[in-house]
């Protein structure tokens, strides 16, 4: 398999433009949080691309702690919107304005 | 090169699917679809331990607990709003320069220097393992306290209504 490292920093690179589009247009909290899972996904592609490329397996590592992250973050993030959908009955981030000045 | 061609539309395709459907539960499953083949990738780039923990924790858990969730809540598709703001505007142009960007670099590049060798076992448990123990050490153990900080904090918001 002699694919060159180049084509999966431009697929990383065009997986996060994806993601960061949907972060900015959707309104769905939960569709957002899914977008930001496509962000981490990408850098994570990155991480083992040039960790082969470079022949070092520290790229790797940095992806398990990113996958922990990653994990935590949706844990706490969903269950903060289990206590906002309790509390307001919307999901939507347009109509949940608590911390807006 | 072709199977990575092929992996790659697959993936842009499901990832589009993500952002751009209206239902929750067709994006969760656009998400699964889009972190199996990341994984795919995964493995033609020798990471098999990863690749594996890709689908046990982001494609088992992750998406499991979104779609769990999106159930509990009865989320009900999204009303497409129509409107194009400046913001639009503004994106779409930076996504543009984005493609322009990324096909100079593709047409213009420096032939790689190709795909080094790799050592055997490069990817391995073991390896990972290794170098997670030893340069990865404090990192290692800082993870274990935010788990357990993002447990503790979970179980905290998700009961607080039973309490008031």
């Amino acid at each position: 398999m002699n694919v060159p490292v180049e084509n999966y920093l431009v697929l990383a690179a065009l997986i996060f433009a994806i993601g960061c589009a949907g972060v900015l247009t959707r309104r769905n909290v939960i569709v957002i949080l899914m977008s930001v899972e496509l962000m981490l996904n990408a850098v994570n592609l990155t991480f083992v691309a040039l960790s082969r490329q470079l022949v070092s397996m520290t790229g790797q590592m940095i992806v398990f702690f990113v996958m922990t992250v990653a994990a935590a973050e949706v844990a706490v993030g969903l269950a903060i919107f289990l206590a906002i959908y309790s509390q307001r009955r919307t999901v939507n981030a347009d109509e949940i304005s608590l911390l807006r000045w | 090169m072709i199977a990575f061609y092929f992996i790659a539309i697959l993936t842009l395709a499901s990832a589009l699917m993500v952002v751009l459907h209206r239902n929750p539960i067709y994006s969760a499953l656009g998400l699964v679809n889009t972190l199996f083949l990341i994984a795919v990738s995964f493995v033609m780039l020798d990471a098999e331990l990863i690749a594996m923990l890709q689908v046990i924790v982001y494609a088992g858990a992750i998406v499991i607990l979104f779609l769990f969730v999106i159930m509990l809540l009865n989320v009900e598709t999204e009303v497409r709003t129509a409107r194009v703001s400046r913001l639009g505007t503004a994106g779409l142009v930076l996504a543009l320069l984005l493609a322009l960007e990324l096909g100079v670099f593709a047409l213009v590049r420096e032939p790689s220097s190709g795909t080094p060798e790799l050592p055997a076992g490069f990817g391995s448990t073991e390896l990972l393992a290794e170098t997670l123990f030893s340069d990865g050490m404090l990192s290692f153990e800082l993870t274990s306290l935010l788990l357990l900080v993002a447990v503790v904090g979970a179980v905290v918001m998700a009961r607080r209504k039973v309490e008031s």
